[in-house]
């Protein structure tokens, strides 16, 4: 874990309707998919720093996907290349994909995607066959590039603009054996999905919550869970399904 | 380290006086992995109950302009957990520890200070802001004679020196202070966190599931700053200051105002490195100034 200065590479908008931005930082930054990074553009003000997963990385760069919802995101998507920004991460304990895992199903929704495509990439890495399957209200954000990296991938959009009409539980396969199951979403949507897959498949679900250290020190960021409280920040955001108690 | 930095608190010798404030540095285990923590004078425990504390529920940290409002609800393993887990840990670290101590009642207060004799722990931190179950839930930190009362009870306990951490909620700061003084407090700091609000006006409902939560952060600095002067021109025993530090400067002006120490707690969320870059400064902005010792400007206002 480091606290480092960055240099924006680039920042382009993806979509503008649903205002999600894509966010380059140029420099040395390590991590795994699911963990994420502190982000800070500003002095003082806003006071904390913003919460955003890995998207994508290379030796010498690091991406966010991110929607522009207040303040800070919309700081972040007014950088211009040469900015210097700050990145406290890798956070959090990330998607454990086991080399011994052979097919298995990486879920999204919405903005929700913005970790899975790290996720995708490092599952072809280790030869494990990672089925997509999205849900987004209206449409896609970067679909190619997910298509590319997927075994297979499928969309459900509310719209019926692209892929399914309706929900990502739509187009989710009746039988299909996983090894394992991934999801990032909104929390009702993780509950749904999660609840699609028999018992004995570990469905790992990523949480999210207000943060202020980032690091476990403040102990602000919990979530309900089997064994009690827990901090996302430290002991998630990837969680099993089974020891969350879902607020949704 | 410049060595006109060093501090006297209860006869133990800190190396600075920039402190890693309770609830916001962890078991100093956090900050290690980002720098040498044994830069910092001393580190300070999240705050502890004699019991395991779950803590509340829902939202516990929420953004305001200059500041945030928290209700993690001293969510803590335990003084028995805490001695068994953390404890030599955080003593091996090359810097002072502090242990802060919170309690629901007298007797848990007492029993908790029983337990920390036993160990190597330098000083306590006796956390006064707590809710006192019997009361209704009113802070012991509120009235002067319930706050009397308890530090009196503790200081017949403890082996250990008591900073009294007082909360800017109290009715009368300075009645407090002295209050707590004539208890026996060997030192007091001030402040802990002000009571504070926000809604969710979409919900139109209280963001905290508490609907009150403590504020801290650069906003309560020109309080908090005030009350370390008034305090300290009253009281004769050490004063640590505390709110709303996010730099030398601002460290400067509570040790002006008279402040033995510094903690540092929100301004850590800010800035990870803040610990460490204060103390930093400070060393630059003496050299800068000519100061060759903290005494030299220490309460000059
Ligand atoms: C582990 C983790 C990973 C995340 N990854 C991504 C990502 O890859 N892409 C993306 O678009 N978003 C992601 N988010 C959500 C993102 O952090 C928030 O949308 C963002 O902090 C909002 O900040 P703002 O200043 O725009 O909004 P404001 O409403 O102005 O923020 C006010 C405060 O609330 C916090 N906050 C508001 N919404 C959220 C939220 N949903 N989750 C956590 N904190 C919130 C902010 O951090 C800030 O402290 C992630 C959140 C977490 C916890
Ligand atoms: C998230 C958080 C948790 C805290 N927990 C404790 C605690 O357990 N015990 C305590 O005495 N003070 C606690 N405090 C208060 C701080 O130690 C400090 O007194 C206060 O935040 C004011 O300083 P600041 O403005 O620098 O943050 C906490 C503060 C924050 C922000
Ligand atoms: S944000 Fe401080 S513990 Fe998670």
């Amino acid at each position: 874990m480091n606290y480092k200065t960055g240099l924006v590479k680039d920042v382009k908008w993806v979509n503008e309707k649903d205002h999600i931005c894509l966010l380059t930082v140029s420099g040395d930054f390590a991590g795994d998919a699911g963990q994420f990074y502190l982000l800070r553009a500003w002095e003082e003000e806003p006071f904390l720093s913003r919460p955003i997963s890995i998207h994508d990385r290379e030796d010498d760069l690091i991406r966010f996907l991110f929607q522009v919802k207040g303040r800070g995101t919309a700081l972040l998507s007014q950088l211009k290349e040469g900015d210097p920004i700050r990145l406290l991460g890798p956070l959090g304990n990330g998607f454990p994909v086991k080399e011994t895992y052979r097919n298995v199903a990486v879920i999204g929704g919405g903005i929700g995607t913005a970790p899975l495509y790290y996720l995708l990439k490092e599952c072809k890495r280790k030869n494990v066959r990672a089925d997509y399957y999205a849900g987004f209200k209206t449409e896609p954000y970067l679909w190619e590039q997910y298509e590319k990296v997927a075994e297979s991938a499928l969309i459900a959009t509310e719209s019926g603009a692209f892929g399914k009409k309706g929900f990502v539980t739509e187009i989710l396969p009746q039988e299909k054996d996983y090894d394992a199951v991934y999801l990032c979403g909104p929390e009702i949507m993780m509950k749904n999905v999660a609840a699609v897959f028999s018992d004995s498949v570990p469905v790992y679900v990523s949480m999210e919550k207000r943060m202020a250290c980032g690091i476990g020190a403040c102990i602000g960021c919990t979530i309900k869970t089997v064994n009690g409280y827990q901090r996302v920040c430290k002991d998630g955001p990837v969680f099993l399904r089974e020891d969350v108690i879902f607020d949704a | 380290m410049h060595k006109g930095l060093e501090v006297n608190l209860c006869g133990v010798t800190l190396k600075n006086p920039v402190i890693g404030a309770s609830g916001t540095f962890g078991y100093g285990k956090e900050y290690e992995e980002l720098y040498d923590i044994s830069v910092m004078g001393a580190i300070c425990s999240k705050g502890l109950t004699l019991h395991k504390k779950e803590g509340n529920s829902g939202i516990r940290t929420y953004e305001t302009k200059g500041g945030l409002l928290n209700s993690v609800g001293l969510q803590n393993p335990g003084v028995d957990a805490f001695i068994e887990t953390e404890l030599d840990r955080m003593l091996s670290y090359d810097t002072v520890t502090i242990v802060n101590l919170g309690g629901g009642s007298l007797e848990e207060y007492l029993m908790g200070l029983e337990k920390l004799n036993k160990t190597k722990v330098p000083l306590i931190e006796l956390n006064i802001s707590c809710p006192n179950v019997k009361s209704g839930g009113m802070a012991f930190g509120i009235k002067s004679e319930v706050a009397y009362e308890v530090v009196k009870e503790a200081k017949k306990v403890s082996k250990k020196p008591l900073i009294v951490k007082l909360s800017p909620n109290a009715e009368d700061i300075v009645d407090m202070a002295l209050s707590c003084e004539k208890a026996g407090a060997d030192a007091l700091s001030l402040v802990n966190t002000f009571k504070g609000m926000a809604i969710d006006i979409q919900k139109r409902k209280p963001i905290f599931d508490n609907v009150t939560a403590g504020f801290s952060g650069p906003a309560i600095k020109p309080i908090a700053l005030r009350m370390v002067y008034e305090v300290k021109k009253a009281v004769s025993v050490p004063v640590v200051g505390i709110g709303g530090i996010v730099s030398a400067e601002d460290a400067i002006e509570f040790i002006m105002a008279g402040a033995e120490a510094v903690e540092i707690g929100s301004g850590n969320f800010m800035n990870p490195l803040l610990g460490k870059e204060i103390v930093e400064n400070l060393e630059k902005w003496m050299n800068e100034n000519g100061v060759s010792s903290l005494r030299e400007i220490r309460g000059i206002i």
